[in-house]
This record gives structure tokens, C-alpha cells and sequence, in this order.
């Protein structure tokens, strides 16, 4: 049994919008579980379907083995929910926030009250328990939300890019929370923009993009794709004449002159650092720093994301082609 | 949702409901006591002394239910409409969406503070109503069943104006052109009995002129309709109304996507 399974959705908005094409989706019980995409990729009206709060189109989604369309209070039950956009009423009070929604789910007061000051404690919130929530800041109000979304202990919790906004001390308490309750045995869904954040805490990763699963595997299957990483160097002493950065030793290497005192180097997964470093010294450079240029699950993504728009961008020519085709015959 | 969670569930929409207006209730409670006390001195007092006895009663005494009534139509209503949309327009409705309570505990839930407010504003109006007139009840239990249906059937009202609304213009242009003009049609002031024959009977078209007089003879036994025929109608209304709104929310019109 998975902790999320999502087969063929698919959802076509009043306005003819079709935000979801057939995403097909399998979370284990226990992962921490990213879901990527590019803006309006389809994430968010995935994850609304999922928490009940758009009406799916077409297709089946099963929460713990519970299917949404004949055991959807079961299924809700399970869900914990931290949208991306603040959904509280600005004018209660942290504290009543947590107990009603506790409440919802069926908890009486008095535990639904006990249960709101383990959280807030631990999200070191409990100081700002009688402030309204429009006085909070907006890590504060993130990490409110987180809260309220896990009073009633669910099993599945889902975050729709928790961290936006927030600065980065306050982002890795989150994380570090976060990785805590998943150690707990919470299965957590995260989507977030920031893929470092992605690629640091989860264990599987799918992409979402022009409404369609474009990639479903493991962090690691998917970064032993990149066979070739990108770094830039930063030198002790300017690039002069007197180095042959085009020599024959070099050329393996793919080299670019940023300025007189950084290179930008592309080095393939099976060539050693060691030797690089050695062929630079013997030149007379002297490397001080070094860094990647980019996050590695970044440079995946775009990659999918690029590859995936020329199908998608294809896919339609010849749909279109076939519907001149069709019209003319 | 075992039965003892869904008591809990719809026990937390109740007292939320509750405490929202009754933390605001120099918005909520106290202008229907301001208005209704301007009313006794304006119409009751002022003008209701030139007026006469109408069906064999002081003036006063005729528009006490009549105004009663009005302040709790307005409320429930108003209520309803401004907490439901309110909690649309700040998306806090999806607190309850994502969570397991069905559909008819969340109506029931905002029906009852609509209820609880009419009541309020009910008690308070009759307060104000028993210092300018001898208060008299011919009937406690037509009159409680009266006031409680009317506030039941305004507050659905209102939850289901709240579903279609979009913006704040959406909540109030019902009341106002609607809401307002029947209600002041509905013979308050007046037995629809003055009226000339036509406008007698296009008043019997108006919903809210068979609440205030079933509620007018519960309290001092005299009435424009016959009351089983004004009981059925309410009855009917409420029946209606609640059908609807519970498709609406099981559809999710104007809730989710």
C-alpha cells in the first residue's frame, strides 16, 4: 500500500484550462517525497485535488489505500495540509487557530489544546499563542500553518513550498523539523522552488510539467544522470599569456576564461579532480576557491523541463498538422 | 468521522461562530438595540399616537412583533453572509474544506450562529420593546418556533448568498434590494388589511408577510393569514433553501475549483 497513489489525473478548469493531462503518481509509506515543476506545471492543482480542495476530471487518487471518491473522510483524515498562500483568518488568534482546527477533525478541545502547545513549543510559537495571526511575521505564519496542519497527527503531510520567503536561519530549523517527523515515520510531500532544499531532504523525486509526470524516480537515480558538472574556479594570480590553458593535457576538460581570475571547467563524471589540479599546477595556476555553478537537481531540471517542452511543443505541431490534415480531408 | 467527532467538529464551528460576532458585538448586538429603540420613538410614539388602534390594538403593540422579527431576519442573515464570505475571502474556509467534516455540519454549524445571533439581537430588541410597550405572549411556543424557523431559514439564505458571492458589492446588494424592500412590505407597520385589493394580494406573494404574522399572533393572538398555511410555507422555504445549499456545497460551487 502506498502512502499516495494517483493514477490518470487529470482536471480541465470552467475557463477550458487543462491543468492536469494524466499525472500519474506513487508515494511510499515514510518518504520524503519532492514534487518539482516549473510555475504552473500543475503541482498545486495536484495537490488541491489531493487535499479536496478542487474537483478532480478524471482519474483516481488513493490516500493509504483509501480512495478518494468512496472513502474521502478516511482519506482526508490522513492529509496534512500546508498550502502555499496563508489561509488563516488574520483576526484569530494563534492559539484558536490550532484547537478549531483540531477540532474539524474531531479532537476535542481540551486534547486539541494540548496538542496546539507541543507544536507551537516546538515551532517556537507558544510566545505569540494569544497574538492575532495578522501580527505574525511571515516565517512565523509559515511555521503556523505547519502547526495547524499537523494537529491531528496525519500521516501524510503535504507542503506547497513551506519556505517561500522565509530567510534561510529560520528555513533550516524547518528543514531540520521537518527531517524530524519524518524520522517519526510522517510521509512528506514537498514542493518547493528552492531545489537545493529538495535535493537535501528527499528520498524521491517526481516532476510535473505542462500537467503531465515527466520523471518519477529516486534523488539518486536522477542525479547519477548528470554525467558531467560545472564548476567555477577562482584563481590566486591572473590568467596571463604564459599559461596554455588549449594544451593538449588540458583539452579533455572543457575550459572557459570568465575573467583573469575565474575559469568555468565542465568535467565529466569519470575524470579525477586530482589530475585537473595537477595539469593546472603545472601550468603555474594556482586554484584558491572553487564552487558548482549551479545546484546539480537544478541542472537536471532544466534539463527535463527543456527536453519535455520541445516534445510537448512537437506533440502539438503534429496534433495541429493532423487537425489541418483532417479538416482539408 | 465517528458520531462523537462529528459532535466536536460542528461543537467547533458553533463556538467560533459564537465568539466572532459576539467579540464584535458593538458591530453585531448593539446597532439592531439603537435602531429598533428609534423605530418605537419615531413610528410608536411620534406618529403611532395619530395613528389609532389597528385590528382592535394600540400601535405600538402591532409593530412590536413585526420589528422584533425584522431585527432577527436582518441578523441571521447578515450573520451568515459576512462570516461565511469573509472566511471565503480569506481562504480560511479551506481549514474546513480539507478537513473530514461533511457538507451538512458545515451548514449546520454556520446556521446555528446565524440562529445564535437572532436570538441574541432577538432577546435585546424584545428587551428595548418591553420599556415603550406592555409585552404580552399569546403563545410562547408559536413564538418560539416562529423566531427560531425565521432565523433558520434566513441564515441558510445568507450561507447561500455567501456561496455566490465574489466580492464584498455581492453581500450586501441582496439585502438591500431584496431583503430589505420585502421585509418593510411585509406588514410591520400595517395589516396588509388597509391595502387596496390588489396590493393585498401581491403581498400574499411575499414570503416574510407570512413570518411576521405568524409570529405577530403568536405573540398577540391577530394575523393577516391563516397560520397553518404560514407555518407550512416557513416550513417549505427552510426545506428548500437547505436542499440547495447542500447541493451547492456538495458540488462546491464557489468553494472549490
Amino acid at each position: 500500500m502506498y502512502a499516495l497513489e494517483i493514477e490518470h489525473l487529470k482536471k480541465t478548469y470552467s475557463s477550458g484550462t487543462k491543468a492536469l493531462k494524466g499525472v500519474d503518481l506513487k508515494v511510499e509509506k515514510g518518504d520524503f517525497f519532492a514534487l518539482l515543476g516549473p510555475n504552473g506545471a500543475g503541482k498545486s492543482t495536484t495537490i488541491g485535488i489531493v487535499s479536496g480542495l478542487v474537483n478532480k476530471s478524471a482519474g483516481s487518487v488513493k490516500i493509504f489505500g483509501y480512495d478518494y471518491d468512496t472513502h474521502q473522510a478516511q482519506a482526508k483524515s490522513c492529509i496534512g495540509l500546508v498550502p502555499q498562500e496563508f489561509n488563516f483568518n488574520q483576526f484569530e488568534r494563534v492559539i484558536e487557530i490550532l484547537v478549531n482546527q483540531g477540532g474539524y477533525y474531531g479532537i476535542p478541545r481540551p486534547q486539541a489544546y494540548k496538542r496546539a502547545e507541543t507544536y507551537l513549543r516546538q515551532l517556537e510559537l507558544w510566545d505569540k499563542r494569544n497574538d492575532m495571526a495578522r501580527e505574525l511575521s511571515g516565517g512565523m505564519k509559515r511555521r503556523l500553518m505547519i502547526a495547524r496542519a499537523l494537529i491531528h497527527h496525519p500521516k501524510l503531510l503535504i507542503l506547497d513550498e513551506p519556505t517561500a520567503g522565509v530567510d534561510i536561519e529560520i528555513r533550516r530549523s524547518m528543514w531540520d523539523f521537518l527531517t524530524k517527523i519524518n524520522k517519526q515515520g510522517t510521509t512528506i510531500i514537498l514542493t518547493t522552488h528552492y531545489l537545493e532544499e529538495a535535493e537535501s531532504l528527499c528520498k524521491n523525486i517526481a516532476i510535473i510539467d505542462h500537467g503531465r509526470t515527466i520523471e518519477d524516480t529516486s534523488m539518486k537515480t536522477l542525479l547519477s544522470q548528470l554525467n558531467t558538472e560545472t564548476f567555477i574556479l577562482y584563481l590566486q594570480s591572473p590568467i596571463n599569456d604564459t599559461h596554455n590553458l588549449k594544451s593538449h593535457d588540458l583539452s579533455p576538460f572543457d575550459i572557459h576564461v570568465l575573467d583573469e581570475n575565474t575559469l568555468e571547467i565542465s568535467i565529466h563524471e569519470k575524470m579525477q579532480f586530482n589530475h585537473l589540479f595537477k595539469l593546472l599546477t603545472d601550468n603555474g595556476i594556482q586554484v584558491l576557491s572553487m564552487r558548482n555553478k549551479t545546484n546539480r537537481l537544478e541542472q537536471l531540471f532544466m534539463r527535463l523541463v527543456d527536453k519535455n517542452r520541445n516534445n510537448s511543443e512537437l506533440i502539438e505541431t503534429l496534433e495541429q498538422t493532423s487537425h489541418t490534415e483532417n479538416l482539408d480531408g | 468521522m465517528s458520531w462523537f467527532e462529528k459532535y466536536n467538529a460542528l461543537k467547533t464551528i458553533i463556538i467560533k461562530e459564537y465568539l466572532r460576532f459576539i467579540r464584535i458585538w458593538i458591530q453585531t448586538v448593539l446597532p439592531p438595540a439603537i435602531t429598533t429603540a428609534l423605530y418605537f420613538i419615531i413610528f410608536g410614539k411620534l406618529i403611532g399616537s395619530q395613528i389609532g388602534d389597528i385590528n382592535g390594538y394600540k400601535y405600538m403593540d402591532y409593530i412590536v412583533p413585526g420589528l422584533i422579527l425584522m431585527a432577527v431576519i436582518t441578523n441571521s442573515y447578515g450573520n451568515v453572509v459576512s462570516s461565511f464570505y469573509s472566511a471565503k475571502f480569506q481562504k480560511s474556509i479551506e481549514e474546513l474544506l480539507v478537513s473530514p467534516t461533511p457538507n451538512y455540519l458545515i451548514l449546520i454549524g454556520y446556521i446555528s450562529g446565524g440562529v445564535a445571533r437572532g436570538i441574541i439581537v432577538g432577546i435585546v430588541v424584545t428587551l428595548v420593546a418591553m420599556y415603550f410597550s406592555d409585552i404580552q405572549v399569546h403563545s410562547y411556543t408559536l413564538s418560539l418556533f416562529v423566531f427560531i424557523l425565521t432565523a433558520t431559514l434566513f441564515s441558510i439564505a445568507g450561507f447561500i448568498n455567501a456561496i455566490y458571492a465574489n466580492s464584498f458589492d455581492d453581500i450586501s446588494i441582496i439585502p438591500t434590494f431584496v431583503l430589505t424592500p420585502l421585509t418593510y412590505l411585509g406588514g410591520i407597520f400595517y395589516s396588509i388589511e388597509m391595502l387596496p385589493d390588489f396590493w393585498q394580494t401581491l403581498s400574499l406573494a411575499n414570503p416574510i408577510l407570512y413570518m411576521i404574522s405568524s409570529f405577530r399572533y403568536g405573540m398577540i393572538g391577530t394575523s393577516d393569514t391563516d397560520i397553518t398555511t404560514a407555518i407550512m410555507i416557513i416550513i417549505g422555504f427552510t426545506l428548500v433553501l437547505f436542499t440547495f445549499a447542500m447541493h451547492l456545497l456538495n458540488k462546491g460551487t464557489g468553494i472549490r475549483q
